[in-house]
C-alpha cells in the first residue's frame, strides 16, 4: 500500500500539462515577512509526485523554498501539507490524480517553521508525554536473558495495525475539533493509546487510561467529524479505534 | 473528600455528558420518528387519526380521553431536547474565531461528515426554537388533537409554514444525527469499517428522504383537510363509528 504505482509511459514533449504551484511562503522569523502565495510553472512528469515537483521547484526555480521530506516512501511522516485544502503526504500523493492548477499550504495546527514546513514533532511529543504513549510495565527491571513472553498472533497483528501510524499529522488537519480546540488530543493520540490498551504487556487499567483519556480534550471532546478516518493516508481504522476507546471510557471505573 | 483528592481525581462528568448527550438524542429521534408514523395515520382515513389521537388520550385503557396526558408527554419531550440542547452547545463554536476556524477548515476540507456537522449545529439551534412553539401549543391545548382540530391548526392556525420548515429541519438534523451516534460508539461497523460506515451513510440519506415525502404528504393533508373544513373551523370531527348525536356528550 506504500508504493506508488510506476507507469512507464513513453511520451513526446508537450505532452503533460503545464502545472500552476500555488505555495504558501512565510518565514515567521523574519519580522519583514509577511504571509503570501508563490506562482510557480512545473511540466509535469510521468509518475510525477508532489516530492518531486517541489524538488524541481526547489532546483531549478527557488531555492528558498522552504518543505521537509525524509524517507520519500510514505514512512516518516514528515512530509504532509494541505495540498487544495486536503491533507496529504506529498510523497505519496501523485500530481496526475491533482487538477491543474495547484495550492499548496502548511498543516493547520502546527507550529509553522517556514512556507510548508510544519513542527509536527513538537505537537506529537506533547501529546506523547501528556498521554504516556508507551508501555507501562510494572516490573521494575527486566531481565533480558530471559525469554519474553508468547502474545498471541491475532493480537500482534491489531497492534501492527495500529503502529502503522506515522504520526504525519494529517489527522490533526483534518479535525475540525483539533483546529478548534488547541488542546485536544486527536485521533492519532486516541489510536496510539488503544494500541498499548490491547497490548498485553501494558499493565494500565481502564481507570488509568480515563485519567488521561476521560476528558473533553480526550475522547469526549471528539464530535466525530471522520475527517481524520477519511484522511489519514495510512488507512487506520481511526473511526474504530476512537468508538472502541469511547466505550471503555464510558463504562470504566474510576 | 479532601480537596487534594477532589483536585486530582478524574471526574466522570465527560463520560456522562457524552452518554446522555447520545441517549437524548436517540430517543428523540425515534420519538421523532414514531410520531411522524402517528401523525400520518391522516393518509389512511379521518377514522385512524382520530383512533390514534384518542388512544394517545388513554381512551382505550382508561375508558374516557385524558388530554392531560398528551401534555405530560409533551412536557417530557421538552425537558429531553432542553437537555439535550444543554449538552450539544459545549460542542458549538463559542467564539468569533473558533467560527473562523471552522469555516475555513469547512471550505478547504469539503469533506462530507464535516460539513454535515455544521448542517446538525445550524439546524440543532434552529428546531431548538420551532419544537419549543410547537411543544408549548400542544401543552397548553392538548384536546386539539383529532382529524378537524390539528386540520384547523394547521391551515386556519397558519401553522402549516413552521411546519413545513421544521419538516425539513428536523428530518436532516434526526438522519445526521443518529448515523453520528451510530459510528460515535461504533455500533454497525463490524469488521470492515469503511465500507460499513459507507453503507450507514446511505441508509440514513434513504430514511431522511423517506421521512421527508412521508411528512410532506402528510402535511400536505393536514393542509387539505383544513383548508375544506376552514368555514367550520373549530368543530371537532365525529368517527364515523359514532352516532353523531353522541359526538358532544364524547367531546
Ligand atoms: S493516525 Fe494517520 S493521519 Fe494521524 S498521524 Fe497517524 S498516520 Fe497520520
Ligand atoms: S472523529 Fe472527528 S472530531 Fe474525532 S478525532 Fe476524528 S476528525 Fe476529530
Ligand atoms: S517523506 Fe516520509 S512520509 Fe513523505
Amino acid at each position: 500500500m506504500n508504493t506508488i504505482p510506476v507507469k512507464q509511459v513513453e511520451a513526446g514533449a508537450g505532452e503533460y500539462r503545464k502545472l500552476t504551484v500555488n505555495i504558501f511562503r512565510h518565514n515567521p522569523q523574519d519580522e519583514n515577512s509577511v504571509p503570501h502565495m508563490d506562482t510557480f510553472e512545473v511540466e509535469e512528469a510521468d509518475s510525477m509526485t508532489l516530492f518531486i515537483l517541489l524538488n524541481e521547484i526547489r532546483e531549478n526555480q527557488d531555492p528558498t523554498v522552504q518543505f521537509d521530506f525524509v524517507c520519500r516512501a510514505g514512512i516518516c511522516g514528515s512530509c504532509a501539507m494541505l495540498v487544495n485544502g486536503r491533507p496529504k503526504l506529498a510523497c505519496r500523493t501523485l500530481t496526475q490524480e491533482l487538477p491543474q492548477v495547484l495550492n499548496l499550504a502548511p498543516l493547520p495546527g502546527f507550529e509553522l517553521i517556514g512556507d510548508l514546513s510544519v513542527n509536527t514533532g513538537k505537537w506529537m511529543r506533547n501529546m506523547s508525554e501528556h498521554l504516556e504513549t508507551w508501555i507501562h510495565n510494572r516490573e521494575q527491571e527486566r531481565d533480558f536473558c530471559e525469554l519474553e513472553e508468547k502474545m498471541e498472533p491475532e493480537v500482534a497483528d491489531k497492534i501492527y495495525e495500529l503502529e502503522r501510524c506515522v504520526e504525519c499529522g494529517c489527522c490533526i488537519a483534518a479535525c475540525g475539533t483539533a483546529q478548534m480546540r488547541a488542546d485536544f488530543v486527536g485521533a492519532v493520540g486516541i489510536n496510539q493509546l488503544a494500541r498499548f490498551k490491547i497490548d498485553p504487556r501494558d499493565d494500565r487499567t481502564d481507570a488509568d487510561f480515563y485519567e488521561v483519556l476521560g476528558t473533553e480534550e480526550g475522547v469526549f471532546g471528539c464530535m466525530t467529524l471522520l475527517g481524520c478516518d477519511d484522511m489519514c493516508p495510512k488507512e487506520l481504522p481511526l473511526a474504530q479505534q476512537i468508538a472502541y476507546m469511547r466505550r471503555k471510557m464510558a463504562l470504566a471505573e474510576v | 473528600m479532601s480537596a487534594v483528592e477532589h483536585a486530582v481525581k478524574p471526574s466522570r462528568w465527560p463520560a456522562y455528558m457524552d452518554i446522555v448527550q447520545g441517549a437524548t438524542g436517540l430517543f428523540l429521534v425515534l420519538f421523532m420518528w414514531t410520531h411522524m408514523f402517528m401523525v400520518s395515520s391522516i393518509l389512511i382515513s379521518k377514522d385512524a387519526m382520530y383512533w390514534v389521537a384518542r388512544m394517545f388520550e388513554g381512551e382505550p385503557i382508561l375508558g374516557k380521553p385524558y388530554p392531560a396526558l398528551v401534555s405530560g408527554f409533551a412536557v417530557f419531550i421538552l425537558s429531553l431536547i432542553v437537555i439535550h440542547a444543554f449538552l450539544a452547545l459545549r460542542r458549538f463554536p463559542a467564539t468569533a474565531r473558533q467560527y473562523n476556524t471552522m469555516n475555513k477548515h469547512i471550505g478547504n476540507l469539503k469533506h462530507s461528515d464535516t460539513t454535515l456537522w455544521y448542517v446538525q449545529v445550524f439546524t440543532g439551534f434552529a428546531l431548538f426554537f420551532m419544537a419549543s412553539v410547537h411543544l408549548y401549543q400542544l401543552i397548553f391545548h392538548p384536546s386539539n388533537i383529532g382529524p378537524y382540530a390539528s386540520s384547523d391548526r394547521v391551515w386556519s392556525g397558519m401553522m402549516w409554514p413552521l411546519y413545513l420548515i421544521m419538516l425539513f429541519v428536523v428530518e436532516l438534523h434526526a438522519g445526521i444525527g443518529i448515523y453520528r451516534l451510530v459510528i460515535k460508539w461504533g455500533l454497525f461497523l463490524g469488521d470492515n469499517p469503511k465500507r460499513n460506515r459507507h453503507r450507514l451513510h446511505v441508509l440514513k440519506w434513504i430514511l431522511t428522504v423517506f421521512f421527508l415525502v412521508l411528512g410532506l404528504a402528510t402535511l400536505g393533508a393536514y393542509m387539505k383537510i383544513g383548508y375544506e373544513h376552514a368555514h367550520q373551523a373549530g368543530e371537532r370531527y365525529s368517527p364515523s363509528w359514532q352516532d353523531p348525536a353522541n359526538a358532544a356528550h364524547h367531546e
